[in-house]
C-alpha cells in the first residue's frame, strides 16, 4: 500500500484525473489564447511599470531630493518598499523548502508559483537599494572586487553589506531551485507542442531533460538538499534584513527581537500575498481542481501562527519599553505621540491600520467558515498585505522622525515620484506574474502526478471502498500491441 | 560495436512500472533504462541503481565556500586594509568573526546550491540546446518506458513483457 493515506484527510486534487488529464490541464493555459481579462490586467499592469520606470528615471537623472526624504529621514518609503517586498518573497521559499522537509503534501499544488512570486518580488525589493544609490551604475561598488580606489575593500562588518550577500544569494538560490523543478514540466510542453517554434523554445528551457530514472533519483536529492539548504537561508535574510536596523542604536529600532520578529512577518505578508495571487490564479487559469479549499485552508492556518506571532513581538516590545525604564525607549513606545508619529488625525491611520490589519483582522480566521472561504481569504489577503506595509513604514518612516533631537523632528511626506516608484514596482511584478501564467507550467505537473493516487479525490474513493490503486494488468496480445497504445488505464 | 536492438515496452502506471521492473531482473535481463514523466518511489532501487553521492558533493563544496568566506573577510578586512570602523579595530580576525558570521553562512549556502545544481546538470547531461534523448515523447505525460537491449532473445523478454502490464512493446534499432 505505498500510496494510503488516511481516507480523514482531504483530497488534495479534486475531480476523477488521470495522469493524462493532469498534463492537459497544466498545459491548457499555456496553448490556449489569453482572454480580455488577461489583456485588460496585462496592460494596466504595463502602464504602472512604465510610469513608475519615468520616475526612476526622473530621480536617477535629477537626484534622490525629488523623493521626499531630508537629512533625519533618509530612508523612508524606499526601504519601506524593500522589506515589504523581500518579506512577500518569504512564503514561496517556506513553501518550496520548509514544507518539502516536512513532507506537506499540499505544497506541491503552490509551490511553482509560490517561488515565481518570490523571485518576482526580490526582483523589485533589489531595485530600491540601488535605485536609492543615487547613482546605479555603481552599483557593482558593493561586490568585494579589486577596484580603482587602491586597497579599499567593501566593509564586511557592516549589516548593509550582509543584506548584499544574504539577498543575492537568496535570489540566485530561488531561481536555481525553481529552475530545476520547472526542467520535467517544460520537457512535457516541448513534448505536446505541436508549434515548432513553441517545441523549440520549450526545448531551450528544458535544457533536454529526458526523464531517466537516474535523473529523478539525482532530482529528488538535489531538491532535497537545497530544500535544506534554503530553509536556513530563508530565515537568515530576514534576520539580516531585520539587522540593518537592530544593530543601531536608534530607539525603536536597537532591539533584539528583531530577527524573529521580521521573520515571522515575512511570512505572514508572504503568505497573505499567496493567497491574493492564487486566488485570481485559480480562476484565470482553471486551477479550481488542484487549488482547493484545502490548500487555502491550510494557508490561513500558517497566516494565524505567524500573525500571532507578529502579535506577540509587537506587545513584547511595548512591554520591554515600559520595563526597562529607558526614558528614550519609553517614549519611542509608550507616549501616543511618537507611536503615531507627527501624524496626528487624520494622518494616524499609519499606526491604527497597523493595529487594525495584522492583529485584529487575521483573527477571524479562527473561524472555520472563513478560513475555507475563497473570497474572505482574498479580502483578508489584502488586509494583511497593506497593514504589513504600514508595519514598516512605521518602523522605517515614523521611527525616524521624531529621534534624540526634539529640533529634528520632522514628517515625512512622499512626493509623487516616491508613490510613482512604489506603484511601478507592483505594475512591474504583476507583469512579470502575469507573463510567467500564460507561459510557464504553473503547477508543478510532475509532482503534482506523484500525490495523485494518494490524495487525488477518484483514488481515495476507490480505496475508501477497498480497491487498491494498482490497475489490474491487462495481459497484452503482441500482435495488437499497437493499436492498444493509447488507451490510458488509469482512468 | 554489435549492432544494437532494443525492446522499448509502455506502461501507463507506476505500480504496475515498479513490479514489472522487478520481474524484469528477476528473470536477469539487463534494463538499460526506464523514462519516467514523474519520480517513481523505490524505482532506483528496484533498478540497482547506486546511490547519488550529490549530497555529499554539496557538502563539500558548502566546505569550500565557507573556506573561501574566511579566507576573503580576513584577507580584505584584516590583511590588506586593516580599518578602524565605528571605533571597532580589525586586529584579528577571530576578534572580529562574529560581525563575519552572516557572511560565512551566505557563501556555505551560496557555494553548496550553485555547484551542487551544476554537478547535477553536467551529471544528468542537461544545460541550454541539449537535445532531449527520451525516445518517445509521451514519457514526459504519462507513459513509462522500459529499455532493455536484445541479445537474440526477442521473443522470450516480448513475451515476459506482455506479462508484466505492457501496454505496448516495439523492437527498434538504438544507433
Amino acid at each position: 500500500m505505498s500510496h494510503y493515506e488516511a481516507s480523514i484527510r482531504e483530497p488534495l486534487v479534486l475531480g476523477d484525473k488521470s495522469y493524462h488529464d493532469i498534463t492537459e490541464d497544466i498545459a491548457k493555459p499555456i496553448e490556449g489564447k489569453a482572454n480580455k481579462n488577461w489583456y485588460m490586467a496585462f496592460y494596466i499592469s504595463l502602464a504602472a511599470m512604465l510610469w513608475g520606470f519615468g520616475c526612476i528615471f526622473y530621480t536617477v537623472g535629477t537626484g534622490i531630493g525629488v523623493w521626499g526624504l531630508n537629512k533625519n529621514i533618509g530612508w523612508a518609503w524606499d526601504i519601506t518598499n524593500f522589506v515589504w517586498w523581500v518579506g512577500i518573497g518569504h512564503a514561496g521559499t517556506l513553501i518550496s523548502a520548509v514544507l518539502l522537509l516536512f513532507r506537506q503534501k499540499w505544497r506541491m499544488a503552490i509551490n511553482r508559483s509560490a517561488e515565481a512570486m518570490t523571485i518576482f518580488a526580490v526582483f523589485q525589493a533589489g531595485l530600491f537599494p540601488i535605485i536609492h544609490m543615487g547613482r546605479p551604475w555603481n552599483a557593482y561598488w558593493v561586490l568585494p572586487i579589486p577596484n580603482q580606489f587602491g586597497p579599499l575593500w567593501v566593509n564586511f562588518n557592516s549589516p548593509l553589506l550582509w543584506d548584499v550577500f544574504a539577498i543575492s544569494t537568496y535570489l540566485s538560490v530561488s531561481l536555481v531551485f525553481w529552475w530545476t523543478g520547472l526542467l520535467p514540466d517544460f520537457a512535457m510542453i516541448r513534448d505536446r507542442a505541436v508549434k515548432p517554434f513553441q517545441k523549440k523554445i520549450y526545448a531551450l528551457l528544458s535544457f533536454g531533460w529526458s526523464g531517466r530514472a537516474k535523473d529523478w533519483q539525482r532530482f529528488e536529492e538535489v531538491s532535497l538538499v537545497l530544500a535544506g539548504l534554503a530553509t536556513p537561508l530563508v530565515l537568515s535574510v530576514h534576520t539580516i534584513v531585520s539587522m540593518d536596523f537592530a544593530t543601531s542604536i536608534n530607539p525603536g529600532w536597537h532591539s533584539t527581537i528583531f530577527p524573529p520578529y521580521f521573520v515571522a512577518g515575512a511570512i505572514f505578508s508572504g503568505f497573505a500575498m499567496v493567497q491574493t495571487l492564487l486566488g485570481i490564479m485559480r480562476k484565470v487559469t482553471n486551477m479550481e481542481d488542484y487549488i482547493t479549499r484545502m490548500h487555502v485552508e491550510y494557508m490561513n492556518i500558517v497566516i494565524i501562527l505567524t500573525g500571532g506571532i507578529v502579535a506577540v513581538a509587537y506587545a513584547t516590545e511595548f512591554f520591554i519599553a515600559w520595563y526597562t525604564g529607558s526614558p528614550y525607549e519609553n517614549y519611542t513606545y509608550l507616549s501616543v505621540g511618537a507611536a503615531t508619529g507627527p501624524y496626528a488625525w487624520p494622518y494616524a491611520w499609519a499606526f491604527y491600520s497597523l493595529l487594525f490589519f495584522n492583529i485584529l483582522t487575521p483573527q477571524i480566521l479562527w473561524f472555520k467558515k472563513i478560513r475555507r472561504s475563497f473570497i474572505w481569504s482574498f479580502i483578508i489577503s489584502i488586509f494583511i498585505n497593506i497593514g504589513m506595509w504600514f508595519e514598516r513604514f512605521d518602523i522605517i518612516a515614523i521611527v525616524l522622525s521624531k529621534g534624540h533631537l526634539p529640533s529634528t523632528w520632522w514628517r515625512f511626506e512622499p512626493t509623487f515620484v516616491d508613490v510613482g516608484i512604489f506603484i511601478g514596482t507592483i505594475g512591474f511584478f504583476f507583469v512579470l506574474f502575469l507573463l510567467y501564467a500564460r507561459t510557464f507550467p504553473v503547477i508543478a505537473q510532475a509532482e503534482v502526478k506523484t500525490i495523485l493516487k494518494s490524495s487525488g479525490e477518484f483514488y481515495k474513493k476507490r480505496s475508501e471502498q477497498g480497491i487498491p490503486t494498482k490497475p489490474a494488468i491487462v495481459v497484452l496480445n503482441v500482435e495488437n500491441g499497437k493499436e492498444n497504445s493509447d488507451k490510458n488505464l488509469n482512468g | 560495436m554489435e549492432s544494437s536492438k532494443v525492446i522499448h515496452a509502455f506502461y501507463t502506471d507506476d505500480e504496475i512500472l515498479l513490479d514489472a521492473v522487478k520481474a524484469v531482473k528477476a528473470a536477469h535481463h539487463h534494463i538499460e533504462e526506464v523514462f519516467c514523466p514523474f519520480p517513481v518511489h523505490g524505482l532506483d532501487k528496484a533498478m540497482g541503481l547506486a546511490p547519488t553521492k550529490l549530497a555529499i558533493t554539496a557538502f563539500m563544496y558548502g566546505i569550500t565556500g565557507l573556506a573561501v568566506a574566511i579566507w576573503m573577510t580576513n584577507y580584505m578586512m584584516i590583511q590588506d586594509w586593516p580599518q578602524d570602523i565605528g571605533g571597532k579595530p580589525s586586529f584579528s580576525w577571530v576578534e572580529n568573526m562574529p560581525a563575519f558570521v552572516p557572511i560565512m553562512f551566505e557563501l556555505t549556502v551560496f557555494f553548496a546550491a550553485h555547484l551542487m545544481v551544476i554537478t547535477f546538470y553536467m551529471r544528468s547531461r542537461i544545460w541550454p540546446f541539449k537535445e532531449a534523448e527520451n525516445p518517445d515523447p509521451r514519457t514526459t505525460d504519462d507513459h513509462f518506458l522500459m529499455e532493455i537491449p536484445v541479445h537474440n532473445n526477442e521473443e522470450e523478454l516480448t513475451s515476459l513483457l506482455s506479462k508484466t502490464g505492457a501496454v505496448e512493446i516495439n523492437v527498434v534499432d538504438k544507433h
